[in-house]
């Protein structure tokens, strides 16, 4: 049997359940100090004096720094996305100097002996503001009158993109509808908070941190600090997930690194939970006017897009390119005549948002599978109906969409077919036309949602036509010990997803191993030199294959001895089961024969580098295209506004998969997030630009008990752009979930004149819904 | 987020602790569970200079069985109440109640009179001890006194004892036979508070409600009782006496709860406005008395 395909349980978690690793906060150096921030309090506002005297004067205190201090070596905050050539990148520096834009924002730090001296010592930091007016909300925002955020304006870019003839697509259509749906921001929640230690290190230094992104970070921080890039070692240990929110160069990493050069000792920051709501960037927040044009018997015509989107106070590292990551999914998996996509980001006075779990492709599809459904009930269709005409048929593929992306495989008839099977479709509807009838004040909804997106990010020539700052390849080494045991070095930091396990399962097949005899090396930028990290579900698809891709020139290298020591041809050497045998004899040599042949070195072919190692770096040559069927079923008390998921399934189409229980994984908590959205989530400020959700008591994150059993199931349609087959599966549940429960709330609602609730759902806005008021 | 320094003391015995408290002013807090003081001193919302941890006292362990009543020690824990036989059989609503109070793991710490001397209007426990009626034993240097609940929660976190007492326990008077009970707890996600609750005890009598006490849950900045609708609902007829049931249309108990929100001040916060706060005590006094009545 194949070790690709079996459900093999984690190799790494043991470890990280029971904490016995090396988490950022774990670790403890000699001479350590602690760094606490003091935050903004006011959302716009000039700092007109800073004295931090009696703060030092504290028992404990090390130094206190404000924002001047660090004035002529903390450059600015990268951002690498300039989507546009006229983007106002404003200056960002990680420790506000004159001016503060963002209640959170950090204005002075202590640092202290502990972490208690130092937290304690901030109250006695003086700091006098001016207040500005803040900006909030960004229809205002772009108006004339409104207060500006920077002097340039508050208006970050305006991004354009279109396919066919939008205005005859909407020029005499039958049908027209025309909706507003808001995405509210979010904050992602990671189970480790942010960390970062920094320390002295020979002649550099050696930064460990909580990140997605060890390479990037090593770039950037080299970039925005001076340090040459040589004398860096970027480190992140154990990392206890991250949804987007560790893709970042955060103010935290730079000025922990500062300080740590100007002290000449190790420092350590940890991030307290309500640190983080306010200062781990935010997700989503955009306002999405969308339109579709179609005939009377559902065939759409055309789709129109106009976003705004929520920069917040200051563009971070991708934070202007999220929205058109979402620009190429309006189109979803149907086919249209025309399409039309504008988004303008603006500046407010909030933290700054960036990529959050599908960042842009949530949105995208949000807006576009309730307009579907808005669609369906417009023209008198079941929403599933009017999905079957409009989308792309098997046979069809591979298919160039409107937005100009090359799907290369899919078959959603499948994915449906069976999801409206474990769904048991018909009779849920003949439920709720019985409920319906009787006017049940418990009624019942189903929400459908049928998504693709666009994963495996990314073919580096698409992000360079895009403007990205960098490549969409990853790189992979694969060694042979002398003892026939192997490591894998892989680019692709893995912070929960189980790469260790994954990448095992593969190097098992391709070199013929045992799994336990695999060890996977990464995110140690000592040790994985090379890496692009871990986003956009890319480390199956580009790291994944560069593994498999590695694994492929260590075999041809062994093969090579293996002929030489067999003195046959390497031509006649055919590889079976681990080892290499001669075609039509007996004799063989297994790869860990091979190993230890080739490190003792004394006879190897002429020329034969005493090395059976490889490295291999791949660049996809597409996008890949997980799609799938969601159906959910939802319970809404009519008294009370309450929503209760009564049924959910999902069906995903990730192509070959690698591990059903990592799979399994990654869609049950996909699932949690997305439904989060849909009922749970929102950062919420006052009318002064305060964040008001600041605790976990504010921001409500569901647990399994507000969960539903989830009824899980796949298709597999092989993606062709890649040798295993796979298109991954990191954000499916949470792009797929969120517009089936709103769905399905506003399918239950549809009877009483409800064409929609804004999210989340809460109980509130569904009876306000109900009773006429806006939701 | 990172407490200020205090000092912590754990003394061997109420007394200690009296004299603890006592020395210690103004500024000293009793530590139960610490399950809402703690998060208070975390957010930097108290400053505390001493805690007088009582959570392992054996004089406040316990739950009795004491003739007429049930006596519960104010450090069971909401676990130890769940499981009681005693509060299961005797005073069933406080164990219902409590085993909608947040998750395992707080559950295992949190106490009963923990939950109680906090006196936060959000909590489950206060609106089922002023709905029972329970009497408050309160001890300090200078002796020991007894409160009722109607007077016990005085303002938003503000219980009627002085800096320097301890509740020892409380006395959960046994109804006896003919009554039933209900806790409706509406909250958005399980481990999270109640937007509204509503602690129902019915005693009925030949299909017919005799008498309901009625607390509620965060619907002022203390516990209240439903007054206006415990009046309309004596001698009402449980109707439909089984769910389902239709009656022509007519539902007097609902319409009885129809006051359910008369006299309440309700918050307004992230989760709900005042208007739906009240909304949601009328549907759910209606749900928490008819449960209570089929009971
Ligand atoms: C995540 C979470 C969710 C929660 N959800 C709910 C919920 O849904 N419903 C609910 O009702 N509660 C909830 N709670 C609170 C929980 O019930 C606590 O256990 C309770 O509020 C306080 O009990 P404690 O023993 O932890 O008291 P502590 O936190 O130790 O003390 C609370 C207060 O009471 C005082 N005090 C404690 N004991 C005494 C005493 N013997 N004499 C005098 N003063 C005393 C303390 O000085 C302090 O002011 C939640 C708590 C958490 C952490």
């Amino acid at each position: 049997m194949t070790e690709v395909g079996r459900a093999r349980r984690r190799k790494e978690d043991a470890r990280l359940v029971t904490g016995r690793t090396r988490w950022t906060d774990n670790i403890q150096l000699p001479g350590m100090l602690y760094v606490a921030f003091l935050r903004s309090p006011m959302a716009h506002a000039r700092i007109i004096r800073v004295d931090t005297g009696a703060a030092a004067a504290q028992p404990g205190v090390v130094a206190v720094f404000s924002g001047r201090d660090f004035a002529d070596e903390q450059g600015s905050l990268p951002c690498a996305w300039p989507v546009t050539e006229d983007l106002v990148v404003p200056d960002h520096p990680p420790m506000a100097v004159s001016e503060v834009r963002y209640v959170g924002e950090a204005v002075a730090c202590v640092v202290a002996t502990d972490r208690y001296k130092a937290a304690d010592a901030l109250s006695a930091i003086e700091i006098d503001y001016e207040p500005l007016p803040a900006v909030l909300d960004m229809t205002e925002a772009l108006t004339e009158a409104s207060p500006r955020v920077h002097e340039a304006g508050n208006k970050a870019f305006t991004w354009r993109f279109a396919g066919g003839d939008i205005e005859a697509a909407f020029d005499g259509a039958p049908v027209v509808v025309e909706r507003t749906y808001v995405q509210q921001r979010l904050i992602p929640s990671a189970m480790e908070p942010r960390a970062v230690v920094a320390t002295p290190d020979g002649e550099g230094f050696t930064v460990y941190s909580a990140t997605q992104i060890p390479h990037i970070l090593r770039v950037m921080l080299a970039m925005t600090t001076g340090i040459p890039e040589h004398r860096l070692r970027v480190v992140a240990p154990d990392v206890g997930g991250g949804f987007g929110s560790k893709l970042q160069v955060t103010a935290e990493e730079v000025l922990t690194l500062l300080i740590t050069r100007r002290l000449g000792r190790p420092v350590k920051w940890t991030e307290s939970r309500s640190e983080g709501n306010l200062t781990v960037h935010h997700g989503r927040d955009q306002l999405q006017r969308v339109a579709v044009a179609a005939e009377l018997d559902g065939r759409i015509r055309g789709v129109k897009v106009d976003l705004l989107a929520d920069m917040g106070a200051y563009l971070m590292l991708v934070t202007p390119g999220v929205p058109l990551l979402g620009a190429f999914m309006y189109n979803g998996i149907y086919k249209m005549d025309a399409y039309d996509f504008a988004c303008t980001g603006v500046f407010t006075t909030k933290m700054p948002t960036d990529a959050y779990r599908g960042a842009g492709r949530p949105e995208a599809t949000y807006a576009l599978e309730r307009l579907i459904d808005e669609l369906a009930a417009e023209v008198g269709l079941d929403p599933l109906e009017l999905r079957r005409r409009n989308w792309i048929k098997h046979e069809e593929f591979p298919y160039t969409t409107i937005a100009g992306l090359t799907y290369d495989s899919g078959n959603y008839e499948a994915a449906t077919d069976r999801a409206m099977t474990l769904f048991g479709y018909d009779k849920l509807r003949a439920e709720q036309a019985d409920r319906r009838d009787r006017r049940d004040p418990v009624q019942l909804g189903i929400g459908t949602s049928t998504y693709t997106e666009m994963c495996g990010l990314a073919p580096s020539r698409v992000l360079g036509s895009l403007a990205y700052g960098a490549g969409g390849w990853e790189h992979a080494g694969v060694r042979m010990l002398p003892t026939g045991k192997v490591e894998v070095v892989t680019g692709s930091t893995a912070h929960g997803q189980g790469h260790a396990t994954a990448w095992s399962q593969i190097v098992a097949d391709a070199l013929g191993v045992p799994f336990d005899d695999v060890a996977v090396l990464h995110g140690d930028t000592a040790v994985a030199s090379r890496g692009m990290d871990t986003y956009g579900s890319r480390s199956l698809t580009v790291g994944g294959i560069a593994v498999l891709q590695a694994c492929e020139k260590v075999k041809e290298k062994a093969r090579q001895v293996a002929a030489h020591m067999m003195e046959a041809s390497a031509d006649d050497v055919e590889y079976t089961a681990g080892a290499f045998r001669v075609r039509g004899t007996g004799t063989a040599r297994t790869i860990q024969e091979i190993a230890l042949a080739v490190f003792a070195a004394h006879d190897l072919p002429d020329g034969f580098e005493p090395a059976l190692d490889a490295d291999a770096t791949y660049d996809p040559a597409n996008f890949s295209f997980p799609h799938g069927t969601h159906l959910c079923a939802i319970e809404v008390d009519t008294e009370t506004g309450a929503s209760r998921i009564r049924s959910y399934v999902a069906v995903d189409d990730v192509g070959k998969v690698v591990n059903p229980l990592i799979v399994e994984g990654q869609v049950h908590g996909g699932l949690a997030q997305g439904i989060a959205q849909a009922l749970f989530e929102e950062a919420v400020y006052d009318s002064e630009g305060n964040l008001l959700t600041t605790t976990m008591t504010d921001y409500l994150l569901p647990s399994a008990a507000d969960l539903p059993e989830f009824v899980t199931d796949r298709t597999e349609t092989p993606a062709t752009s890649n040798p295993l087959g796979v298109k991954g599966v990191g954000e499916a549940g949470t792009i797929a979930s969120t517009p089936a429960v709103v769905n399905a709330i506003v399918d239950a609602l549809r009877p009483y004149g409800v064409h929609d609730v804004r999210m989340p759902c809460t109980p509130e806005r569904v009876w306000r819904a109900l009773n006429g008021g806006a939701a | 987020m990172i407490p200020a320094a205090f000092d912590y003391v754990r003394p061997q015995s109420v007394e200690e602790a009296c004299s603890a408290l006592a020395d210690a002013g103004d500024e000293a807090k009793v530590l139960a569970g610490g399950q809402s003081l703690l998060p208070l001193l975390r957010l930097r919302l108290a400053y505390p200079t001493a805690l007088v941890d009582v959570g392992r006292l054996a004089e406040l362990q316990g739950i009795r069985d004491e003739s007429d009543h049930v006596f519960i020690g104010s450090m069971a824990t909401h676990y130890d109440v769940v499981r009681s036989p005693l509060i299961n059989a005797e005073c069933p609503l406080v164990a219902m109640a409590t085993a909608t109070v947040a998750d395992p793991a707080v559950r295992h710490r949190g106490t009963f009179g923990g939950s109680l001397a906090h006196a936060d209007p959000a909590g489950d426990l206060p609106a089922v001890a002023l709905a029972l009626d329970c009497t408050f034993v309160v001890r300090s240097g200078s002796g020991e006194r007894e409160i009722p609940a109607a007077d016990f929660f005085v303002d938003y976190l503000e219980p009627a004892l002085s800096p320097e007492e301890i509740l020892l326990g409380v006395r959960v008077p046994k109804l006896g036979p003919g009554w039933g009970y209900h806790y409706e707890k509406f909250h958005r996600t399980a481990q999270s508070w109640a937007i509204v609750g509503v602690a129902a005890a019915v005693r009925r009598s030949n299909g017919s409600i005799e008498e309901a006490r009625i607390g509620l849950t965060n619907m002022a900045s203390i516990p209240v009782r439903a007054r206006a609708a415990e009046t309309a609902l004596r001698g009402v007829a449980i109707t439909p006496a089984v769910p389902g049931e239709t009656n022509g249309g007519a539902d007097p108990v609902r319409d009885a709860c129809g006051d359910a929100a008369a006299d309440t001040s309700p918050p307004a916060d992230l989760h709900a406005q005042p208007d739906y706060r009240r909304h949601l005590a009328r549907v759910l006094t209606h749900r928490a008395v008819l449960t209570a009545a089929r009971a």
